[in-house]
């Protein structure tokens, strides 16, 4: 099988370290990672802001770079989900029929990265090994969009040494929304202090998700405040050994 | 659209949301009322609902009456009419708020009544029917506790079902004790805050009302085309004694209420009460076909209110908002909504319902911040119970916001222009690789630790409240280049 990582063009600028522990988890499982240079970025964020048009040539380039394989794997639910439920839709609106065409053939290979090892690769247990508390925030794009239900618990259960703990009121949504956390800055800020406020309640070290970009928001509040609790994204929990010296 | 199409929807001088929502978020007992109720209301619509086998079959039987519904909605009306007729009721057709407020006054009028009494109703909110009233010379008075509350306090409703929603106890003893009196029979003595006390001055300054009222006026939850019917669901029998104790009765209803089958009532007076109040069956349903001699009302008016439910239909994405049954699920589970609040929506439709109702009816030009009062978190679309997928309409008004946007001005704004330079950077691996450079450098400049803290101009809106770690030195697809220094990508 052809795995390509799409590493999305937030992950590739702002957290590299998250693309590199996909490709040690799946080396780990066997297989190899192939990386198409020409990718960039899905167009979430223009999609979401309204843009669509804006959104097109990134639609076409990224059906053009994944073109070739079997599956694709990404580390962030909302752009697994852009590309799922969107690119048809923007393929629809503005494209061509070949565009269409691509991309009604290339958008249901693309995974989330959780969704890649329980689904495809039927692994729960990658042999990871992380010795801190954790909690996990399912993300909206992750419960809602993705619907990955506790595939991610399931990943996280199978760590070793690993001190799990349930994050209280799981479901609410932590206030990034992307193009949100500027439009309406204090209702974000407002809804980042909640989901703060049950973070620290679980005496968690670390707060695990699946996408950066609200890790970003929820992490960025957590130092800005100095609570001393870090966020690290799923992937990088999976890829950690009894070697490393997390 | 007729040039009217969605007056009074909005309330005028209404700022934006996000400095509507200013105020809102900094009033701490505001947002306890809110957390408190909306956390309640929750919880005892996810027992109720989770308790049925079949809730998500019944969802899609909703969703499938409701689209079917709309898109024959001209048969289903004309049928409406007919059938209503037949039952000795008169039907009025208006196609904006003008229209139907100058209807039910001169029905009011005819009938020398210079009062009416009302039944908990979002279509005469949304057309301002109690100020058209008073310009009138007729005085309509809310007989809905809650919306009575709003009345008395002379305010405006926060929620579609729990519309004094911002207010707690001691605000509502002290609305009537100071208000009752210059419309009726005054709060009792000694009046105290107990919910029962509160209850109990409502029962007695509306009980009055109801006794002299000759003019009831009433929205309605449905209406059934093959038989005529049309029906309220409530929760406290005020809306009871409208329909049947006064000689007239109006119901001014949206006309997508209209349902074909009396059977299909089996599947929405399921959805409505769980979804609304979390009960298993609302208190009171009230359902008459036109007049019955000898009981009840022995006149009955029925307006089909249009108000941009034409325009709203003619798309095909949007349509689906006209599904909505106002049972509110959604503002309760909405994050947003919890803190806020739905003064701050500027609209008789709050919540995510409202972030995509009233753009519409309105045009989005009037209400261009509300689309994107949203984090696209999609706990409105799992809540809703007849399946309106919130967020794809959010988006999809989002896009017409940017093309009106577009559309109006000759230069592009600020967002346009920093959209238009993402998609010429991130449409190119190359150009990429150079900015991904760039903000590395960049980072470091402005980076202290290696975290960026508060910085000034457009981006403090994020640095005020979040630190940010500098762009790592090296991208992923440099490290890889640096890595895999052979082939192309592999």
């Amino acid at each position: 099988m052809r795995i390509a990582l799409f590493i999305t063009c937030f992950n590739d600028t702002m957290f590299p370290e998250t693309g590199k522990a996909v490709v040690t988890v799946l080396e780990r499982l066997g297989h190899t990672v192939e990386f198409p240079l020409a990718q960039t970025c899905c167009g979430q964020m223009h999609f979401n802001t309204g843009y669509r048009p804006e959104a097109l040539p990134l639609v076409r380039g990224f059906a053009k770079a994944f073109a070739d394989y079997d599956a694709i794997v990404t580390p962030s639910a909302s752009c697994a989900g852009m590309v799922r439920e969107n690119h048809p839709l923007l393929a629809q609106q503005y494209g061509d029929a070949a565009l269409r065409a691509a991309v009604a053939e290339g958008a249901p290979r693309v995974h989330e990265f959780t969704e890649l090892l329980v689904d495809v690769l039927g692994v729960t247990d990658v042999g990871a090994y992380f010795p801190h508390r954790v909690t996990y925030h399912p993300t909206c794009h992750s419960l809602r969009g993705l619907r990955l239900g506790d595939k991610p618990l399931a990943l996280l259960r199978a760590v070793r040494g690993i001190d799990l703990v349930e994050l209280p009121a799981v479901d609410s949504c932590c206030g990034f929304g992307g193009t949100f956390a500027l439009k309406n800055a204090e209702i974000s800020t407002a809804m980042l202090g909640d989901k703060m406020r049950n973070v620290v309640s679980t005496g968690a070290d670390v707060v695990c998700a699946a996408d950066n970009s609200c890790l970003m928001h929820i992490g960025g509040g957590l130092s800005r405040l100095r609570t001393g609790i870090g966020t690290l994204h799923l992937a990088e929990i999976l890829a950690s050994t009894q070697g490393d010296a997390r | 659209m007729s040039p009217d199409s969605g007056t009074n929807v909005v309330w005028l001088g209404s700022p934006g949301f996000p400095e509507a929502a200013h105020t809102a978020l900094g009033d701490p007992q505001l947002r306890r009322n809110l957390r408190k109720a909306t956390t309640t209301i929750r919880d005892k619509r996810l027992a109720v609902t989770g308790e049925l086998d079949d809730w998500e079959q019944l969802r899609e039987a909703g969703a499938a009456t409701k689209r079917h519904t709309l898109r024959h909605l001209d048969r289903y009306l004309l049928r409406l009419e007919d059938s209503v007729t037949k039952a000795g009721g008169v039907v009025h057709w208006a196609a904006d708020a003008a229209g139907a407020n100058r209807i039910v006054t001169e029905l009011v009028r005819a009938t020398s009544a210079h009062e009416v009494v009302k039944v908990k109703s979002m279509a005469t909110q949304e057309i301002g029917l109690n100020e058209a009233l008073e310009q009138a010379g007729i005085r309509a008075y809310e007989t809905d506790l809650a919306e009575l509350i709003v009345q008395l306090g002379d305010d405006r409703p926060s929620h579609i079902l729990v519309p004094a929603i911002h207010r707690n106890r001691a605000e509502i003893r002290e609305i009537f004790q100071r208000e009752m009196g210059a419309w009726g029979r005054p709060a009792p003595d000694g009046l105290t805050d107990e919910p029962r006390a509160l209850a109990e001055a409502a029962r007695l300054h509306l009980r009055d009302k109801f006794l002299r009222a000759k003019v009831a006026v009433s929205g309605a939850n449905f209406a059934i085309a093959e038989t005529g019917t049309v029906g309220v669901v409530e929760s406290e029998g005020n809306g009871r004694m409208c329909l049947t104790l006064p000689e007239t009765l109006i119901t001014v209803m949206g006309i997508e209420k209209v349902l074909p089958l009396w059977q299909d009532l089996e599947v929405f007076l399921q959805l409505l009460p769980r979804s609304s109040t979390g009960e298993r069956m609302n208190p009171y349903t009230s359902t008459w076909r036109g007049v019955t001699p000898g009981d009840g009302p022995q006149a009955f008016h029925l307006v089909l209110l249009d108000n941009g439910r034409t325009a709203t239909l003619a798309d095909t994405v949007g349509r689906q908002a006209l599904a909505c049954i106002r049972c509110s699920a959604c503002l309760n589970v909405c994050p947003v909504y919890e803190r806020t609040g739905g003064h701050a929506y500027g609209s008789v439709y709050p919540g995510p319902i409202g972030a995509i109702l009233t753009p519409q009816l309105v045009g989005v030009e009037h209400a261009a911040t509300l689309p994107f009062a949203s984090t696209l978190c999609g706990a409105c679309y799992d809540a809703c119970p007849v399946k309106i997928n919130i967020p794809e309409v959010l988006t999809h008004l989002r896009a017409e916001v940017v093309e009106a946007k577009r559309a109006k001005r000759r230069v592009p704004g600020a967002e346009a222009l920093a959209m238009k330079a993402a998609t010429a950077v991130l449409a190119s691996p190359r150009r990429l690789s150079v900015a991904q450079k760039a903000a590395a450098l960049g980072g470091r400049l402005v980076s202290c630790k290696d975290v960026i803290g508060p910085l000034p101009g457009p981006l403090h809106a994020w640095t005020d409240a979040r630190d940010t770690p500098a762009p790592p030195t090296e991208s992923f697809r440099a490290w890889w280049q640096r890595t895999h220094p052979t082939g192309a990508d592999s």
